[in-house]
């Protein structure tokens, strides 16, 4: 099979996610009836009058819990490969997986310990 | 050299880009599939991977050439996915994963983040624009004629692709024998980034 072949209804997946996304929101602009006035146009906050820029800056918590998540995404994705041939590599394999996730779980000690996972 | 005049040699030089990559297109890429004169439509697979390719370049140039940041976030998460479509069609399997995983499921979301945590994101001097086109012109003629000479010369060796045959297994073999220093050392980059991701937001924390 040509990755074309075994990938096809991935590409069917997409595609169809796609058209989708596309035909939703170009039917409701094709569609949909357009009165704007002012109170419309205006920002929505959750009804009261808008208060300052709609654009506010975002906490910096919601970076450094994006950055913890994409460290251990990377890790997961090391893993999967040793997970796959987990009774090939035996032993010698855990104990390399052992030290790989040890140097992270002292990262997350390091991180929890600075309180970087407190909301407050 | 004032702003029209630099916008204008900009988008010359695009087109010119462009042109020769058609006129490249056209003289080299295109006769393999018109052999004897006799039109010959190109098979699905091609199409497909011409059609991902493109998307990628558009993706990388809507990155660069967008005014407004967040839909250069957008840019980048098609040329992120057009390079996983690419990576699938040479057989690499976890690799195209791992490109979903990290790239679009992490770093863009990373991306989207920092967007969103820039100070008065609207009103960003874009200054790349008139800066940095002497600059860039100067890189590009450093660059350029080496990749058009690799392009050109390198007798690329045309293979029909290869069965699919799944490639995790091998990668973590290989991780754990020939690759297993650079395996660890992944680990300690890894851990590097959370000590330096919560040195840094602290400081923010205290600046505010």
């Amino acid at each position: 099979m040509t990755p074309l072949e075994s990938y096809f209804p991935l590409a069917v997946v997409f595609a169809l996610a796609l058209v989708l996304g596309l035909a939703l929101v170009g039917l409701a602009a094709l569609l949909g009836p357009r009165r704007p006035s002012r109170v419309k146009e205006a920002p929505f906050e959750c009804g009261s009058d808008p208060v300052g820029d709609a654009r506010g800056r975002f906490g910096v918590k919601f970076y450094v819990i994006a950055l913890l998540f994409v460290v251990f995404d990377i890790e997961a994705v090391f893993i999967y490969p040793w997970a796959v041939q987990v009774r090939e590599l035996g032993w010698n394999g855990f104990a390399t997986m052992a030290v790989f996730a040890a140097t992270l779980v002292a990262g997350l000690a390091y991180v929890w310990k600075k309180g970087a996972l407190d909301w407050e | 050299m004032n702003r029209t005049f630099s916008k204008l040699a900009l988008w010359a030089f695009l087109a010119l880009l462009v042109a020769l990559f058609l006129g490249y297109f056209i003289t080299r890429v295109l006769p393999d599939y018109l052999p004897a004169g006799r039109a010959v439509p190109p098979r699905l697979g091609d199409l497909v991977f011409y059609a991902c390719a493109a998307a990628t370049v558009a993706g990388a140039a809507g990155v660069a050439f967008s005014r407004n940041i967040v839909w250069s976030c957008i840019g980048l998460l098609i040329a992120l996915l057009g390079t996983a479509a690419l990576y699938v069609f040479l057989s690499a399997d976890f690799l195209a994963v791992a490109q979903l995983l990290v790239y679009i499921g992490g770093v863009l979301v990373l991306i989207l983040f920092a967007v969103m945590l820039t100070n008065r994101i609207g009103e960003v001097n874009v200054s790349n624009q008139s800066l940095g086109l002497g600059g860039g012109l100067a890189v590009f003629a450093a660059v350029a004629p080496l990749l058009m000479l690799v392009a050109v010369l390198v007798p690329w060796p045309v293979r029909p692709p290869g069965p699919m045959a799944p490639t995790t297994a091998r990668i973590g073999d290989e991780f754990l024998s020939t690759w297993l220093l650079p395996f660890e050392v992944a680990s300690v980059v890894l851990l590097a980034t959370l000590v330096g991701a919560v040195v840094m937001a602290r400081k923010e924390l205290k600046a505010d």
